[in-house]
């Protein structure tokens, strides 16, 4: 028995910001003061607040230390962990109080949210199955094999109104039964991990902090569709999640529950990990297949769907971690517990990546049906610097942006469509007045041309000429019925194209078309960016009240474009002027401007 | 697109080769065997060029055509060698609203080199990649296994000294 736990996160963002150098120095420090014996140090799974990482938790106290250095650590061991007092300096502000500690849920990032799918992130060891089977883990699965048939397993799926997290949303219970309805014979279940959305990263959370809840559903799967073999494709990018899951994997057969005779039930499942290789693509259903098949990922017709044909040409059920990480709860709590959180379509919970201009980055967890406002304002903790809030993308490359006015929509997956966005994997990037929303949608465009596959035409052909219209927009060469012509183009890519990726691909435009038109316009007649971020438009100047005539800028101009004598104020000429912005970097007084 | 032919002469090994065959040979017989074997292969070179492929088409009996439409397709395939030192910006959203566009560009004039290449003396080589997840520390770039979070392009110069030897 160790009297006291310190759960230090090993999730990639603490990782980036340097947790394993805090565990080093921990291990150390408690191996000097000879406190081995007595504390425990537990790398655990990422606990969401990534923006004030790395990340620790001494328990039984609750103690939440964040942003955490390595000189912290001696004073942290000596004061907290040998003598009892905890260094309330280090803690996370908002959970210190007069005289205790406030605990976590307490705080404006977590109390509104509720856990089931990150529900032992950043509290079990990933690495130890004993853990996970400590709170309840694969007791779901061995509730399936002997207290359920298929058909009851599969009704309680359906009945709890679980949708795919994956961002189509489609019914996860009828997608199955689609596939147990096939003959018997070889199937497949599949994990689709390949998260490409940049910006959302709640599987990988998932992968490296709960690996077994996966395998444990994608079994609970494979015996509600009589399949014997699972695949978990998974991004190569992703280093911690693949050791993670290699590990649970290890694990799961060592204890009997993956393999043959599971639970001695005569069920018979094993699971083989595929990396991705860096193609956005392969997170379409059949274009992931054809890539675990070891060729091109390139999408192909539907139907035959994939329940019907799928990975190998054999029935296949494909369904997203994050969906997965729901399945064993819905289990063990029964299908009315889940179906009571959420609205009346999208039933339970979504976790969101925030991140962009948002203080409180990192991954939050929060019942459908939440306001955005709640998310930005209440959880995320507003917007940095004062700025205003401007818009919100989610949905990635094939989603939209919601804008300030409908700020209070409650965000569920029927909502988000209907205002032309979408839910996607969860990706929730905040925008400010800073944000050029042309700017943002041609970013997304050279996302969407550079990741298309190429094996049909609207979608190779007519994302590259979007890309075009919008570049020529930023440079202030467009004309208004670029927009028109951008309108007409967006809605044959979307009717035409062969896969999601095509289909979505023109969601950012039409959404930014939609509600910040004045934004295009004024790039197309007045000839400016708003936002003051397309270079072309910008125009440097120099306020001549604040200019010292340093004759810094003047130095930094690779152009020559600056001229003044020193101590007096200088002037820039725009005909030579590069817009490179060197001279606002240099300058010391802020007397530069771009507008 | 990646180019062909590498311009840097290939100098695989014998015991290089002897690996990849090995490699193969555990996987051969394995449905979708060459994704594996290609990452497989890299992770030997270091990369793709076309006297691997050529290897890999041989000991695993697909078409070369196969192989090398495989290893075109993933952006994670490279038939061109890395530098030393490996830059990748982080290009995703989070830490493209927060300025990784402005960092990427500092890194080009400060190397002297575009995205997907590789300086001449083959110290640097700088690349754009997609979210790494690490939004927390927007804008984000790795060089190697290191991590730099927070940059602005200002940052650049004294963290580039740092690898100059």
């Amino acid at each position: 028995m160790y009297r006291s736990h310190v759960l230090v996160c090993g999730g990639t963002g603490c990782t980036s910001s340097g947790s394993e150098r805090i565990i080093a120095a921990l291990e150390h420090e408690i191996q000097e003061n000879g406190l081995t014996e007595e504390i425990k140090v537990i790398k655990t799974g990422c606990f969401g607040l990534c923006a004030l990482g790395p990340i620790m938790i001494v328990y039984p106290e609750g103690a939440f230390y964040s942003m955490v250095k390595p000189e912290d650590i001696p004073e942290i061991v000596s004061e907290h962990l040998l003598k009892g007092r905890i260094v309330t300096r280090l803690l996370y502000q908002e959970t210190v109080q007069e005289d205790t500690v406030k605990s976590l849920n307490h705080t404006q990032f977590y109390a509104k949210q509720k856990r089931v799918a990150l529900k032992n992130c950043g509290v079990i060891d990933p690495e130890n199955i004993n853990e996970y089977i400590g709170l309840n883990g694969y007791m779901a699965l061995g509730k399936v094999l002997t207290e359920m048939t298929p058909e009851q397993v599969i009704q309680t799926i359906k009945d709890s109104g679980l949708r795919g997290r994956g961002g189509g949303g489609f019914p996860t219970g009828t997608k199955w039964s689609f596939a147990a309805a096939q003959p018997a014979g070889q199937k497949y279940v599949c994990c689709n991990a390949d998260e490409g959305d940049p910006g959302a990263f709640m599987d990988r959370s998932v992968l490296e902090g709960d690996p077994h809840v996966v395998l444990e559903a994608m079994a609970i799967a494979g015996y509600a569709i009589g399949a014997n073999q699972g695949y978990i494709y998974v991004r190569a990018e992703y280093p911690i999640a693949v050791k993670r899951l290699e590990i649970a994997i290890g694990q799961a057969r060592e204890n009997g529950l993956l393999g043959k005779d599971i639970l001695g039930t005569g069920f018979d499942f094993d699971i083989e990990l595929r990396l991705g290789a860096g193609a956005f693509v392969c997170g379409e259903e059949t274009a992931l297949m054809t890539s675990i098949e070891g060729r091109r990922g390139e999408p192909r017709p539907r139907p035959p769907f994939p329940a019907v044909k799928g990975l190998f040409e054999r029935p296949t059920v494909l369904n997203n971690v994050e969906t997965y990480a729901n399945i064993p709860q819905i289990i063990l709590n029964g299908a009315d517990w889940f179906a009571s959180m959420g609205t009346e379509k999208s039933k339970g919970t979504k976790v969101f990546a925030l991140g962009g201009k948002i203080n409180n980055t990192g991954l939050v967890e929060v019942p459908m049906g939440t306001t955005l406002r709640e998310i930005v304002e209440e959880i995320g903790g507003g917007i940095p610097n004062g700025k205003k809030f401007k818009a919100a993308q989610t949905g990635g490359p094939s989603g939209g942006c919601i804008p300030a006015s409908l700020i209070d929509i409650p965000v569920d997956y029927d909502n988000l469509i209907s205002i032309g966005s979408m839910m996607g994997s969860g990706g929730l990037i905040v925008m400010d007045e800073d944000t050029c929303m042309v700017d943002i949608a041609k970013f997304f465009l050279e996302f969407t041309v550079d990741e298309s596959c190429g094996k049909c035409t609207p979608c190779r052909i007519g994302t590259k000429r979007l890309l075009e219209i919008l570049d020529k927009i930023t440079k202030g060469k467009g004309t208004l019925e670029d927009l028109d012509k951008m309108e007409e183009l967006c809605y044959h890519i979307k009717a035409n194209s062969l896969c999601g990726l095509g289909q979505s691909a023109p969601n950012p435009v039409l959404s930014t078309l939609k509600y910040f038109r004045d934004e295009y316009v004024a790039h197309i007649v007045d000839k400016k960016c708003p936002a003051g971020v397309c270079k072309a438009l910008l125009n440097f100047t120099i306020d001549p009240e604040k200019c010292r005539g340093c004759t810094l800028c003047a130095r930094a101009c690779p152009a020559d474009a600056i001229s003044g004598s020193v101590k007096q104020p200088h002037v820039i000429d725009p005909a030579k002027c590069l817009k490179c912005g060197a001279c606002m970097e240099k300058c010391k007084f802020g007397a530069i401007y771009k507008k | 697109m990646a180019t062909t032919i590498s311009a840097v002469p290939f100098n695989g090994t014998k015991e290089q080769e002897e690996k990849l065959i090995a490699l193969i040979a555990a996987h051969k017989g394995q449905r979708g065997a060459l994704m594996p074997v290609l990452q497989g292969a890299q992770e030997i070179y270091g990369y793709l060029p076309i006297e691997v492929q050529k290897l890999v088409a041989q000991h695993l009996e697909v078409p070369l055509e196969e192989v090398y439409g495989v290893s075109t397709f993933y952006s994670q395939f490279t038939l061109n060698p890395k530098g030393k030192y490996k830059i990748s910006v982080c290009l995703g959203t989070a830490c493209y609203v927060k300025g990784s566009g402005d960092v990427f560009a500092k890194l080009g004039e400060c190397l002297g080199i575009e995205g997907g290449e590789c300086t001449s003396d083959g110290k640097f080589s700088l690349e754009a990649c997609r979210c790494i997840g690490a939004c927390g520390l927007a804008p984000v770039m790795t060089i190697n296994d290191d991590v730099y979070g927070r940059l602005v392009a200002d940052d650049i110069p004294g963290i580039l000294a740092k690898y100059a030897e």
